[in-house]
């Protein structure tokens, strides 16, 4: 009798600890992998490497926060390797070849106006995405699955096939200065981690705070539901699939920019890296869940896992292994997480009546 | 009463089925008897689907024990329940539309030869003899989607009869069919009966459970409130168990004047998709402060109607006034603005965002007024959501809970509370006392009145007559997408608007099944 009753009192919480630990598990397993490769890998916490990897991580944790809404849509945007790649191309034709009018006379914009078109450039894509989506009722994955295409066939086309070299720029031309955004440093940290917490803080305030980040919740929760309600579900795709757009234009600039030269395969199977950010960081494929914050430490995982395994010396066939079972095993607690979450208040509700 | 043991061949033992947010069955001890018709009967949402589905696999027990012979079993999927001998006919059909009449009986357990391929034809002749037994005229070759409804309705009780099973569930099989499709069901079952099968029936239709039953248990909010022979009842008795003493609590009128109109609708039509109108140039008018039910049964176009007002449907035709204004916004999001708010009969899918807390889901279509430009003022909105939830008393812990944790009622009020912030003109309610408790079906009825002294004018759908009748200022009856009857409360009474509902149904005149004469 006294046995059952203390039962009684322990399980709950014991579940409710578990629970806890669950929930927090992509943070549990940020602070594993840094205290792992601290200890495997001497210089692995010194401030020039942990720099690199945040430079590499910021990449990712674009496009992440950009997937993020998307799925949380209840969608998916596999176009953003491609637009990364496009976007690159766009970046470096125009630094080098500017806009002929074909009247004689070619237009040369300064880094600025090449940095706003070119994030024009991707928000225009994600558009595209949208409207496939919205108007012509195309399923998120295959209408982005096209776009990933075309994108990647243009990037090519721009160019032959080639790589647009040495963007340093023409002072005549008044176009210099491009690399800044890659390579320049404020307060000692590169511009690229500056740029990824701003638009973070504000890809997470529009989460929380705005209508529309209200909105993006109720669109994946029940899109019916929300469209009863008034909420314009059409622009709010709209919405999600050119923000990703411009996360990876972002992504296009920087990278051409560290690089000082557009490459038209860039990007390439991106977009599997920032679906698995996004997951990692606790963001539901079927919709209406998940958090700018997780998928921005989910992005962190995932990078100083591939740097810290690159600078252990494993093989990069390992790391691909590796990183594949860390996705399944995130799903796999995620998973275990709501179901316990279920019974324990279906258990109470029942002992309830 | 005492049964003698050998009697029951499958029984519940103290069963309980919670799902989030409800309690669907609480406590319930049942016997399935061979060679007889056990009935089952209750209101909408009682809870009589979900013990069935937990007989037959589908759903697991919560708590309590199912017996089988006397012993305990545990199934973990339908394909279990069929292997003990145990087959159901479900409400909701499940075949599969781009597969033959044949292919659906024997899905899961084809006829294959010794290589392992289907032997369709035997499969063809197999499935033929059982439809010859339902002389339902259906082609075992043909796909399932080219059937009627009730077609396909045969098709499921002939798959459900060709398991063999000892115990064989309809859940109302006879919603779709006609009369004469009834009849030869039924000699299926006294068929079945005769051979030692026990048959679970679960029907609406009194008439049907008195002539088949032999036993009948009546559940009412996932309680069991008796258990008889049915030579022993009477449909008054059935009606009391299911209603329960307790007389629903219908708030008083409180005797204001409705003021003038505040809403009006012309010639609202929509085309079914098989062709037809689904809403049949239904005009009606909606004073300020005024109630006017429309009751209509299953189908006869009331939700639809309600969709056409809100503009959900792109092809509806007709014109809708507010306050003598006409409303040309043709999306949600602008009929809201204009003061049209609607609360949508199946709350799950349409009405609740179940992920998101209450407070969201509370403020969602209002969000705009807490908001300055974009930014939600958290302040404004938690005021809102804390007046809202003592304005309709909602039970909930935390307005941050996730609101699948509410129970049916509350979450009703929830969305009434979405409808209500966003300071409507006009409610449409579409059943709005479906599947809660007697406590928050008199909460809802009781908030009604009080909207309808502030001067909103409430357009509430309803299939249950006493609702309507205790409810309503005045009452609209629809039958086949069309406005049969417009009753002033003085004036109505049950037999006119029950009158009014059947014009358009009944035996099926003129269309074909005139084979006699």
């Amino acid at each position: 009798m006294s046995d059952a009753t203390v039962q009684m009192g322990v399980a709950p919480s014991s579940s409710s600890v578990l629970l806890t630990l669950m929930k927090a598990r992509t943070f549990i397993a940020l602070i594993a992998v840094l205290v792992f490769f601290s200890l495997a890998v001497p210089s692995f916490l010194s401030t020039a490497n942990l720099i690199l990897m945040s430079k590499h991580v910021a990449l990712n944790a674009f496009l992440a926060m950009g997937m993020t809404f998307v799925i949380i849509t209840g969608g998916i945007d596999l176009s953003v390797g491609s637009i990364v790649g496009l976007c690159a191309m766009v970046a470096g034709y125009l630094v080098l070849n500017g806009i002929d009018l074909q009247i004689g006379y070619t237009v040369y914009f300064n880094v600025p106006e090449i940095i706003l078109i070119t994030l024009l450039v991707g928000i225009l894509i994600g558009a595209i995405n949208g409207l496939l989506i919205t108007r012509l009722n195309v399923a998120p994955f295959i209408a982005t699955l096209g776009t990933l295409y075309v994108a990647r066939g243009a990037a090519l086309l721009s160019s032959d096939g080639r790589t647009f070299p040495n963007l340093v720029g023409n002072p005549d031309l008044g176009n210099t200065g491009f690399g800044h955004l890659g390579a320049g440093r404020i307060l000692g940290l590169p511009v690229s981690v500056w740029l990824l917490i701003v638009v973070a803080l504000g890809a997470a305030y529009l989460s929380k705070y705005t209508t529309l980040g209200r909105h993006i919740y109720a669109v994946g929760g029940n899109e019916r539901a929300a469209r009863i309600s008034g909420v314009r579900v059409n622009l709010v795709k709209m919405f999600v699939y050119m923000f990703s757009g411009f996360c990876a234009a972002i992504v296009g600039l920087i990278i051409s920019s560290e690089l000082m030269a557009s490459h038209p395969a860039t990007g390439e199977t991106f977009e599997l890296n920032a679906i698995a950010a996004a997951v990692l960081g606790g963001t539901s494929m079927s919709g209406g869940r998940g958090a700018i914050g997780g998928t921005i430490v989910g992005a962190f995982v995932i990078g100083i896992l591939s740097d810290g395994l690159v600078m252990m010396g494993v093989s990069s066939f390992w790391q691909m292994v590796i990183k594949g079972l860390v996705i399944i095993v995130a799903v796999v607690v995620d998973q275990a997480q709501r179901k316990l979450q279920q019974r324990v208040t279906l258990m109470q509700m029942a002992k309830a009546g | 009463m005492s049964p003698v043991l050998s009697d029951v061949v499958l029984s519940l033992e103290d069963v309980s089925k919670v799902y989030s947010g409800t309690v669907a069955v609480k406590h319930a001890t049942f016997d399935v008897r061979r060679g007889a018709v056990n009935v089952l009967v209750g209101e909408n949402g009682a809870g009589k689907s979900t013990m069935m589905r937990m007989c037959a696999g589908v759903e697991k027990p919560t708590s309590g024990r199912i017996l089988l012979d006397g012993e305990e079993v545990t199934f973990n999927s339908s394909g279990d329940a069929v292997a003990r001998g145990i087959g159901m006919v479900f409400q909701e059909l499940n075949l599969f539309g781009n597969m033959t009449v044949a292919e659906n009986i024997f899905a899961t357990r084809e006829i294959t030869n010794a290589l392992g391929h289907i032997d369709h034809k035997e499969q063809e002749r197999r499935a033929g003899e059982f439809l010859d037994r339902l002389q339902a005229g259906i082609k075992p070759t043909t796909m399932v989607e080219d059937l009627t409804i009730g077609q396909q309705q045969l098709v499921e009780i002939a798959k459900a009869v060709s398991l063999d099973a000892r115990v064989l569930i309809m859940d109302e099989p006879t919603s779709a069919l006609s009369a004469a499709e009834v009849e030869i069901l039924f000699k299926v079952i006294a068929d079945l009966k005769a051979r030692g099968v026990a048959i679970v029936y679960i029907s609406h239709r009194l008439e049907e459970l008195i002539r088949i039953g032999d036993y009948i248990t009546v559940l009412r909010d996932g309680r069991i409130t008796g258990q008889e022979e049915m030579r022993n009842v009477d449909t008054q008795w059935i009606v009391r168990q299911m209603i329960g003493s307790d007389a629903k609590d219908f708030a008083k009128p409180d005797g204001h004047e409705p003021g003038g109109e505040v809403f009006r609708a012309e010639e609202i039509s929509l085309p079914r998709a098989t062709g037809g109108l689904a809403v049949d140039h239904v005009s009606l008018s909606l004073r300020a402060g005024e109630i006017l039910g429309i009751y209509g049964l299953m189908g006869a176009g009331r939700s639809e109607l309600f969709d056409c007002i809100m503009g959900r449907h792109g092809h509806a035709t007709g014109r809708i006034y507010i306050e003598g204004r006409e409303v040309r916004e043709r999306d949600p999001a602008g009929r809201i603005r204009r003061g049209l708010a609607l609360i949508p009969e199946d709350r799950q899918r349409e009405g609740l965002v179940t992920i998101l807390s209450v407070a969201s889901n509370l403020t969602l279509a209002s969000l705009q007024k807490f908001a300055k430009l974009f930014h939600i003022r958290g302040s404004l909105e938690r005021g809102a959501v804390r007046e809202m939830v003592k304005d309709l008393s909602i039970k909930v812990a935390d307005p941050d809970n996730e609101v699948s944790s509410l129970s049916g009622g509350n979450q009703q009020k929830v969305v009434i509370g979405k409808a209500l912030l966003t300071g409507p003109k006009v409610l449409l309610m579409d059943e709005p006392s479906r599947g809660i408790d007697v406590g928050a079906k008199a909460d809802v009825f009781r908030t009604m009145r009080r909207l309808s002294r502030e001067g909103i004018g409430i357009l509430f759908a309803t299939s249950d007559l006493d609702e309507v009748m205790a409810l309503s200022d005045r009452i609209a009856v629809m039958s086949n997408g069309k406005l049969t009857g417009l009753f002033e409360r003085a004036e109505a009474t049950e037999a006119a608007i029950v009158a009014a509902s059947a014009l358009g149904h009944g035996p099926a005149k003129g269309t074909g099944r005139s084979a006699h004469v």
